[in-house]
């Protein structure tokens, strides 16, 4: 029989600090609830976060929840209760499992946290850039909950960002605030608003910069790690403690690099994961690619956390361009020359594509660019059938085949 | 001289396939049996008949790698391996040239592109999904109550084709009895189901160059070849025992693994990735 690699992995020592921010996170969102002392925004993943602290609101983020639902794979048997009122398996399984999640009182806060439910909302607010759905997920809320819905909407399939785009979404930014002085009751502090976006800056450059060291031979960390260590880039955008983290884990995956310390023992193929993550899989898979001393060294998906151009001089405006310059929001050009950018910087073997039947936004498989990046880069691509949470639309042995034929590609036999 | 032999097995979902090959690279045993639920069984019964064939005692095969869904199932295995890579394997065994290998399967389909070396381009499966596969024609087959065997000829004689729209395997089925309903006769429903495979294959690959194609599907429907043949306007090339090819693949990399082993005794763990020309 073939012999598989055991895993023999070194771990990261910041991520006890992770898991801390984490709960943190969800313990003081907790507390507010119960005692009425803080205010409740819930925010799509790329929503105006920083205006959102800048104000004084605890920010939820309900795609962060989907994750978990994902993660803990929870998130197949809770989706059909949201297809039952009329919410398509077709569509965003973030959204039909959050959903489901909701009307069965089940989530994973409670065995992760022994948290209850997730925290009741003051106001819903998205952002369009990362989907259409973001919206109609959070208009289900509003009319279940009797809770304020207000948002941005993002232009969609870019190629150069320009002034008319960034002043139209600034402006869109800009009109929430007086929504948001109501609902929170206080007084908009613009000092207050620019220490978020800094933060939110520095939180941007350091996770960059974390990502950047999985360009070094062999890689120090892989894209599965990275989808658990961008937690805090996620959730603590905007304080103080998205900062404190990334300092943390910096300086840690900086010394793997000078120390030769490899996430994959033996590393043998650097391959670049294009797609959202499988969360329901993320171990499985991250074995697989182990025992194949396969390290997938980058990522659309952690790449997204970068924000560029945020400034706390300018914060309406380069929210604006930040969010506007995403991957997700980008044309087919933009994207391959990205991908193509990542492919030299990362030293890249092979592309994999996750098409996720329920995330089209996220799966850039569907309209030629795996044969196109192929042909240009002159690198193997393969695309696996998945999705994001619902394993329904997962065969595991396809997958696990198509993985070690691919491996086989790359080896030349 | 004791006789040296290699042994392929490929366990795949519907069937289980076994390739003895001797050192000339000659196929001198072989067979066939359904996979069933125990693939462990059926792995060992498929090799120990094709071993019957050959005459030669078990103890003369030096490598046997496995392939298919249920290669890590295989008892005698030392190593195993994709069936991509087996198929795409075997078939340049059989042809050395550069090919787009079209494979049906029982459970899935692949489109393998290999160069004028046999080094493997690219390949890509059928989605999750039944469509255009050998479990489509067997769903097919038991819901029109026609055997599996039958079905090749029916669709020769077809004056017709009665087509689907459908790509589901269930909607198919739908779409069927509404045919019937509506006076088509059977053959040219079974050539109907014929272009159905057909088609999804075609949506996977346009397939360019030199076609082979592989696979107990084709093994067992020739009739399908020609109509993919006209359709394409060229001729496909079909390798002798097309179900076998994976098989056979199977068997020539366990040649080489060998090959490339001679001075490690069996038994000790061998590396994937130590490489070996022969594999190419």
């Amino acid at each position: 029989m073939n012999e598989q690699k055991k895993l023999t992995r070194k771990k990261i020592a910041a991520t006890k600090v992770c898991k801390k921010i984490m709960a943190d996170h969800f313990y003081e969102m907790d507390e507010a609830v119960k005692t009425g002392s803080r205010k409740i925004a819930w925010c799509t993943s790329v929503g105006p976060a920083e205006l959102l602290r800048g104000m004084g609101f605890l920010v939820y983020y309900p795609e962060n929840h989907g994750a978990m639902l994902g993660a803990t794979r929870m998130a197949t048997d809770l989706i059909p209760y949201a297809n039952a009122l009329g919410y398509s398996p077709d569509i965003c399984s973030y959204l039909t499992c959050d959903i489901g999640s909701y009307l069965q009182k089940k989530t994973p806060l409670k065995m992760a946290y022994n948290i209850e439910s997730v925290p009741r909302p003051d106001v819903l607010v998205y952002n369009t850039n990362q989907c259409r759905d973001v919206q109609d997920w959070f208009a289900w809320y509003s009319r279940e909950l009797q809770v304020p819905l207000i948002g941005v909407h993002t232009h969609r399939d870019i190629g150069d960002v320009g002034p008319t785009q960034i002043k139209d979404i600034a402006i869109q930014i800009e009109d929430l605030v007086p929504q948001l002085e109501k609902i929170s009751g206080e007084t908009f502090d613009m000092d207050r608003f620019k220490e978020a976006v800094g933060y939110s800056r520095r939180t941007s450059e350091l996770w960059r910069a974390c990502l950047e060291t999985a360009a070094a031979l062999p890689s120090p960390w892989t894209f599965f790690d990275a989808t658990i260590h961008m937690g805090p880039a996620v959730v603590a955008r905007g304080t103080k403690s998205g900062v404190d983290y990334y300092e943390i884990l910096l300086p840690e995956l900086e010394q793997r690099v000078r120390d030769g310390v490899a996430a994959v023992e033996g590393e043998k193929h650097r391959l670049y994961w294009e797609g959202m993550p499988i969360w329901g899989k993320l171990r499985a898979l991250s074995e697989q690619f182990y025992s194949l001393r396969a390290c997938v060294v980058a990522s659309t998906y952690c790449n997204s956390w970068i924000f560029d151009q945020l400034d706390p001089e300018k914060p309406f405006e380069s929210m604006a361009a930040a969010y506007t310059e995403l991957f997700i929001v980008r044309d087919e050009p933009f994207k391959e020359k990205y991908i193509t950018d990542c492919f030299e910087k990362f030293k890249i073997d092979g592309i994999i594509f996750h098409d996720a039947k329920t995330c089209p936004n996220n799966s850039n498989n569907r309209y030629g660019m795996p044969e196109r990046l192929s042909r240009k880069l002159g690198v193997p691509t393969l695309t696996i059938n998945g999705d994001l949470c619902d394993l329904r639309c997962y065969s595991e042995e396809q997958t696990r085949t198509n993985i070690e034929a691919f491996i086989e590609q790359l080896e030349g036999i | 001289m004791t006789e040296q032999i290699f042994a392929g097995v490929d366990v795949g979902a519907s069937r289980t396939k076994t390739a003895i090959i001797d050192a000339d690279k000659r196929l001198i045993g072989h067979c066939v049996l359904k996979s069933g639920t125990d693939f462990e069984a059926s792995a060992e019964a498929a090799l120990k008949n094709a071993l019957e064939m050959t005459g030669i005692p078990e103890n003369a095969v030096c490598r046997c790698v496995a392939t298919g869904y249920g290669r890590r199932n295989v008892a005698a295995a030392d190593i195993t391996h994709t069936e991509i890579g087996c198929h795409a394997r075997g078939c340049y065994h059989y042809f050395h040239t550069a090919l787009t290998i079209v494979d049906i399967g029982g459970q899935d389909n692949k489109v393998i592109t290999i160069d004028e070396n046999g080094r493997r381009l690219a390949f890509k499966m059928n989605r999750k999904c039944a469509a255009g596969t050998g479990a489509f024609l067997e769903e097919m087959s038991a819901r029109l109550g026609i055997p599996l065997e039958e079905m090749n000829q029916l669709a020769r004689s077809a004056t017709e084709t009665v087509e689907l729209g459908s790509y589901c395997t269930v909607f198919s089925a739908t779409e069927v009895l509404e045919k019937i309903r509506q006076g088509a006769g059977v053959p040219g429903i079974v050539k109907g189901l014929f272009l159905s495979v057909i088609k999804r294959i075609m949506e996977m690959h346009p397939l360019t160059g030199n076609v082979a194609m592989t696979g107990g599907v084709v093994a067992h429907n020739p009739f399908l070849v020609t109509m993919i043949a006209d359709m394409l306007q060229k001729d496909i090339l079909v390798p002798d025992h097309p179900q076998l090819t994976g098989a056979v693949g199977a068997a020539l990399i366990a040649m080489g693994r060998w090959q490339a082993d001679l001075h490690r005794p069996k038994g000790q763990p061998m590396d994937k990735e130590e490489g070996c020309n022969d594999c190419k």
